[in-house]
């Protein structure tokens, strides 16, 4: 059958092979999900079977449930101060991944181009480029502590530039902006007329302080696109539950798109999402305090084990270095799964300013996590040990 | 400092070292409060929770509430510590409602634990009824599901 041309140019999952890999290894540990080990909350699994025995298996309004979205608007007010109306500031979308492909195609027309802040998540660039516009990355380093500064986003505004998309707390960096930063961001953004489209859904994953939010700042209420969702701070990857809010007009033309291609999110995932915001914050809150200390014992381990980890202050993810080893970000990924079992993702996989470094969620057991960093040293200490420069084996070890 | 001890209820094989690890506090200071808490009867003691009926192990486990007429004076505290006091008495709470004390007791028998109740526990003068619940299946026991655990099925990778 014939494919579009424009699918046949997007780049394939990185990733695929490492799966591919780890499905023929014995005794994987890994630190390559994106998602929480805990399972959803018992009370909204509970809601939801209930919502079904109920007979609550109907569409609902296109635009999410108004239960929900009155929910959704407290919750939101409450994080970052900023109101939306839940009559028509507010919809609730499958996912984030379905409110950022709403997003992109409510306001690009063809040739525009779309900021895309690196390194990211890998479905930004495919969305701006599925919707017509042109994505342009804009790196940031290490060195600025993964944060985007004014002078990286204008070395990239051009005439055709229109929006911002970034994702803080950030995926895979674990990088977070605080509201000094973003201070300049929202500059800028003012300044060249640009919307900004902003992922918050680590949100609740905020470790040091308080999460800030670019809509709450002066200026961007009406020119943001807040996009979150249910899957990290409730542990509800499966569910595909999201939500955008921003001003009616942009929200409006992004329901239009919804309407016609998604109808509505499926109502279990919307009743079970009431009882998370109604009910949910304690195990919420219970969630996050595991990942903190997860986050310590990782980031020390990798600090220990001579690899240069940046500290992340949010999301669940640490992003260490693997520079000094040679290895290429991919290499390294590869060797590691192949001769100690660990499975990793390669920095490269979230963009150019990714390379040279793995991210390692720290969604595991507090067991698995040393077991994996004791696995790392002695994949280092094998390393160490060859005398010139290493080639991959392809044979599993065990 | 309350985490420290939220930490150690979950597992209490941890070390001040890793709970500092964990939480970011100085190792030296967690040792310190860990003492402290130990020394202040705070920190009860250090077990295992088990899973007898895994393991093999048949002793019956019964929940008894007594009902009973207060003392003067000491009111309810004289016979609960009493009662207490035999090592077959796992648990022992005084409870509202419309019994008094709520005791679980181990035994090796049905009839052992029925005979411990009636010798021991009935005829004490302040105890006015008894009644016996054999347990026969423990689901939860002390914040820990004993049935088995939904497992991981997540993907190993994922963006």
């Amino acid at each position: 059958m014939k494919i579009a041309r424009k699918v046949i140019d997007l780049p394939p999952s990185g990733i695929r092979k490492y799966f591919d890999i780890a499905s023929t290894i014995k005794d994987v540990i890994s630190l390559g999900v994106g998602e929480p080990d805990f399972i959803t909350p018992w009370r909204v699994r509970e809601a939801s079977i209930y919502g079904l025995e109920k007979g609550r298996t109907t569409y609902t309004s296109n635009w999410g449930l108004l239960e929900l979205r009155e929910l959704i608007s407290k919750y939101t007010y409450d994080g970052t101060g900023v109101y939306y109306d839940p009559g028509d500031e507010v919809l609730v979308t499958t996912g984030v991944s379905e409110g950022i492909d709403l997003a992109v195609r409510a306001i690009t027309d063809p040739g525009d181009e779309i900021l895309v802040v690196e390194p990211s998540y890998v479905s930004y660039k495919p969305c701006v480029i599925m919707a017509g516009g042109v994505p342009v990355p804009v790196a940031t380093t290490e060195e600025n502590g993964f944060k985007v500064r004014r002078e990286d986003l204008e070395a990239k505004i051009t005439p055709r530039t229109i929006a911002i998309i970034m994702n803080y707390p950030n995926n895979p960096t674990g990088a977070i902006m605080t509201k000094k930063d973003l201070e300049e961001v929202a500059d800028v953004a003012v300044e060249h007329g640009l919307m900004m489209l902003s992922d918050e859904v680590y949100e609740k994953l905020t470790y040091e302080g308080r999460h800030a939010s670019i809509a709450s700042l002066n200026g961007m209420r009406d020119n943001t696109i807040l996009l979150n969702g249910f899957s990290k701070a409730f542990a509800m990857t499966g569910w595909r539950l999201g939500y955008a809010c921003g001003n009616p007009d942009v929200i409006e033309a992004m329901m239009k798109i919804h309407q016609y291609t998604m109808l509505c999110a499926p109502i279990t995932a919307q009743v079970g999402a009431i009882e998370a915001l109604r009910n949910g914050q304690k195990d919420m809150l219970e969630m996050v305090k595991e990942y903190d200390r997860r986050r310590r014992v990782i980031v020390r381990g990798f600090n220990a084990l001579g690899m240069h980890c940046f500290e992340p202050r949010g999301a669940f993810y640490s992003f260490p270095s693997i520079k000094f080893t040679g290895l290429s970000s991919e290499e390294f990924a590869e060797r590691l799964l192949y001769e100690q079992g660990v499975v990793t993702v390669p920095g490269s996989v979230f963009g150019e300013p990714g390379i040279g470094h793995l991210r390692c969620s720290y969604c595991a057991s507090m067991e698995d996590i040393k077991e994996a960093l004791a696995r790392i040293g002695r994949f280092l200490d094998g390393l160490r040990k060859e005398e010139r420069a290493p080639r991959i084996r392809k044979a599993a070890k065990k | 400092m309350r985490e420290v001890l939220e930490l150690l209820e979950k597992d209490s094989r941890l070390t001040a070292r890793d709970i500092a690890e964990q939480t970011g506090l100085n190792e030296k200071d967690v040792e310190r409060f860990i003492k402290e808490m130990e020394s202040r009867g705070i920190i009860k003691r250090y077990k295992a929770i088990i899973d007898w009926e895994k393991y093999g192990d048949d002793s019956v486990y019964a929940i008894i509430e007594v009902q009973l007429n207060p003392e003067r004076n000491v009111g309810y505290d004289a016979v609960a510590e009493r009662i207490s006091k035999f090592p077959e008495v796992v648990t022992c709470m005084l409870v509202s409602g419309d019994h008094d004390l709520h005791l679980v007791i181990k035994g090796k028998t049905m009839k052992e634990v029925a005979f411990f109740v009636a010798e021991k526990i009935a005829p004490l003068s302040q105890v006015t009824h008894t009644a016996t619940h054999f347990m026969l299946r423990s689901y939860k026991q002390e914040g820990e599901i004993m049935f088995e655990k939904e497992e991981d099925s997540r993907l190993v990778i994922h963006p």
